[in-house]
């Protein structure tokens, strides 16, 4: 397969950053009450990651070892300032409904943890198909996770009625403990599928190490034994 | 006074901060697997947030909005977490030791908890003064860690289970996390 194409399918599919690696959990379960909603967090997620991807990947010869996560930070957050000021701008609507989760963006494990896991080792096309795949992967399951609530809390999917009025809709779902539940239902069925496969490994929150999640997790795991 | 009381009550039970805005999951997630891990965390989250929220309040004060370099304020509290962290992370290395050992593993963590960036922007989009917004990060910190203690006790009696292998795992701690979630909105009928 084309290597630009792989890192796409890899995150949509094989590493999705929010069912198979669990990161940057707070927007999908705070932002996901409309699947109008997570289609506009996710998007404007994506764009921050593959802008920082580039960024990045074409700064990682110029920035020093000892003071990447600073500078990798000093990147994020401009761009978020950027994205944030668009959205105010174009899209008045969803910065009222997105509100705080716009800025925090810039805390999101998925932009970090790509930057160091991948980003700062290789040219910026590659990066920037990697932010494209893992955009989109967030993207889907977010809007994914936004349709199921709004369907079950609200009847409605896009603000279009698709359960019967006569059906009363489960008001829980749109309500904080429905994003809970939800992303459990989603990732039992991850787990189902993978036990059918027969891998052994079932899906783990990492350990609150957002800014480099993956090479962090091992170490926190150990502190805690 | 009442205001400032209910400034506090409001953000520890009514607007939890993990299990009602959902910030700071992953270390929710993360960290509750032992109850004492997540109290010396939740210890450290207070610390941190209480001063963060007091400093970023001070920074927007005199700094920033007088400037009008409003839309600086993500960049700049982001990088005033990080550095206050360190401070906080050398201050305890030098003068009390056993604190430190208690907490410096989770020191770093923080940095990138959500829940302290989301403390500070909220309290600047609610136009709270000096102690309205170290009140507040009080309370959110408390919260965070009422929660994160209460999940902790939770997955210790869930280990004994037997859990349908599915549902081992992230789903079963994300149901608890809804059922306390369910149990925290009863805390609403306290906004007066």
């Amino acid at each position: 397969m084309n290597k630009y194409l792989e890192r796409i399918y890899n995150g949509v599919i094989k590493e999705n950053p929010t069912l198979v690696m669990m990161l940057g959990m707070c927007p999908v379960l705070a932002v996901s009450t409309r699947a109008l909603n997570g289609i506009g967090m996710g998007l404007s997620t994506m764009a921050v990651l593959i802008l920082s991807n580039v960024v990045i990947s074409l700064l990682r010869k110029a920035i020093p070892d000892d003071v990447r996560l600073p500078a990798y930070i000093v990147i994020v957050a401009s761009l978020v300032t950027v994205a944030e000021l668009l959205i105010q701008a174009y899209l008045p609507s969803l910065y009222d409904s997105l509100g705080i989760y716009i800025p925090l963006i810039v805390v999101n494990c998925i932009i970090l943890g790509r930057a160091e896991a991948y980003a700062n080792k290789v040219g910026p096309m590659l990066a920037a198909f990697d932010g494209l795949g893992m955009g989109l992967g967030f993207t889907c399951s977010l809007t994914l996770a936004g349709s199921v609530r709004e369907l079950l809390g609200n009847g409605t999917i896009f603000g279009y009625q698709v359960l019967p009025e006569s059906i009363q809709p489960i008001g829980i779902f749109v309500q904080p403990p429905g994003a809970f539940l939800v992303i459990a239902l989603f990732i039992t069925i991850m787990n189902a599928l993978h036990i059918r496969s027969r891998q052994k490994e079932l899906v783990e929150g990492c350990d609150g190490c957002c800014s480099a999640c993956q090479s962090k997790c091992e170490k926190a795991e150990e502190v805690t034994e | 006074m009442k205001s400032l009381i209910m400034i506090v009550i409001g953000s520890a039970l009514i607007h939890n901060v993990v299990l009602s805005q959902f910030l700071g999951i992953c270390s929710f997630l993360g960290v509750s697997k032992q109850i004492k891990a997540s109290a010396s965390l939740g210890a450290a989250v207070i610390f941190v947030i209480t001063i963060a929220s007091g400093v970023a309040n001070l920074i927007y004060d005199n700094i920033l909005a007088p400037f009008g370099l409003d839309f600086m304020k993500t960049i700049v509290f982001i990088l005033v977490i990080a550095a206050l962290v360190q401070v906080v992370e050398m201050f305890l290395k030098k003068t009390s030791p056993a604190i430190y050992k208690a907490l410096g593993i989770y020191l770093p963590l923080i940095t990138t908890n959500c829940a302290v960036l989301g403390v500070a922007l909220t309290n600047v989009q609610d136009g709270y003064n000096f102690i309205q917004s170290v009140l507040s990060g009080l309370g959110i910190s408390v919260g965070y860690t009422i929660a994160i203690v209460l999940l902790a006790s939770i997955r210790a009696r869930i280990r004994e289970e037997d859990i349908p292998a599915p549902l081992r795992g992230a789903p079963i701690v994300l149901i608890s996390a809804a059922l306390m979630s369910i149990a925290f909105m009863g805390f609403s009928g306290l906004q007066v």
